[in-house]
């Protein structure tokens, strides 16, 4: 089955990952922009990455077939220095007519601090002002939840907002509820430990239904496992879901969110 | 739920993977007992004595309320206590 990873850090993969991911049936993927394990010193430092996101990237995933499409922002983890944080929101409208460019993320919270907030609204208000769709990274473990509920306060304050063009990820089960209700698109992040198994994102899917619903491995530098999507596949194949409604959540779903960007251009695989 | 899967089909496919992760909490709670300076009244053991009341509850929601349990509170006020600019 092809399958879209909407949110997966490549820049910290090997291209071996990409031969795997091509294996195994993916025909593109999503990069947020996020942090690199160390605070970056400069808006240069931040220029360059998106450099990276936007050129090189894409160009080592077209090698195995993949489309590489990226959304851009200062994360969460480097909002706490605001002087720099607001160089870069200055910065970015450089790159957001580069082809593959989908919208500003991953923003959100980390520590559910008052600059992470206030960065947080100024994204906001920059993908506001230049019309970009919102991808949005939720804190972990004990922060998540006071956090995506902080998140969706200052998202229901801006009337500037449509909902279905903004992306809440990695939801658990305490979280995706309200993300879905508010007419948001949620998104399950797989990844050992800290957030969601394949077998509990399923659950979800039984609980919740297929709409405006995503499965993503967010793999990154840490111990994460970039195939995670397959294994989702596989675990909802093993409890006998139809092949219709797999497709929907790992193919069909990223098509019609992405499709709403309007650097999304996207060649359907033969 | 696929029509295919029973209770009886789920039970059977869960049976040896809770047995085994019930036995991971059973010995991890002897290893921190056994431990030189073991204290009984950490809360976070008193949280895992929660925890475990909620699984013996019979409500559909167990994983979401064990997700709360594990949770800093949200307050509606965050905005003043943060002081932030206008929202
Ligand atoms: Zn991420």
């Amino acid at each position: 089955m092809y399958y879209i990873d909407p949110h997966i850090h490549m820049v910290s993969r090997t291209t071996d990952d990409y031969e795997t991911l091509a294996k195994m049936g993916c025909v593109a993927l999503s990069e947020p922009a996020f942090w690199a394990g160390y605070d970056r010193g400069s808006v240069d430092g931040f220029r360059d990455y998106f450099r990276q996101l936007t050129d090189f990237e894409s160009r080592r995933a077209s090698n195995y077939g993949i489309q590489h499409f990226t959304w851009l922002c200062i994360n969460a983890k480097e909002a706490e220095n605001v002087e720099l944080s607001r160089e870069v929101i200055a910065m970015i409208p450089e790159f957001l007519d580069c082809s593959g460019v989908l919208g500003i993320g991953e923003i959100g919270l980390n520590k559910n601090t008052r600059n992470e907030a206030i960065v947080f609204l100024e994204h906001i208000d920059l993908a506001m002002k230049t019309d970009e769709q919102i991808l949005i990274h939720t804190p972990h473990l004990e922060d998540k939840y006071q956090g995506t509920r902080m998140i969706l306060d200052m998202l229901g304050s801006d009337s500037r907002i449509s909902r279905q063009r903004v992306l809440v990820d990695h939801v658990e089960e305490h979280t995706i509820r309200p993300v879905l209700e508010a007419g948001y698109w949620a998104g399950m992040t797989l990844y050992p430990v800290s957030k969601c198994t394949p077998a509990r994102a399923a659950d979800m899917v039984e609980i919740y239904g297929p709409e405006r619903l995503l499965v993503n491995s967010a793999g990154d530098w840490g111990p994460s496992k970039p195939t995670a999507v397959p294994d989702f596949i596989l675990e909802m194949r093993r409890r006998g879901h139809d092949e219709q409604l797999i497709r929907r959540i790992v193919y069909e779903n990223p098509l019609a969110f992405f499709g709403q960007s309007r650097n999304f251009v996207f060649q359907r695989p033969i | 739920m696929p029509e295919k899967l029973t209770a009886e089909a789920t039970l059977e496919r869960e049976y040896l993977p809770v047995r085994g992760k019930i036995l991971e909490i059973a010995a991890a709670l002897d290893r921190i007992t056994r431990c030189e300076g073991s204290n009984m009244h950490d809360p976070r053991l008193k949280q895992f004595h929660s925890a475990l009341e909620i699984l013996l509850g019979a409500e559909p929601d167990r994983a979401e309320r064990i997700q709360l349990l594990f949770s800093r509170p949200y307050e509606e006020n965050w905005p003043v206590t943060l002081q932030m600019p206008s929202l």
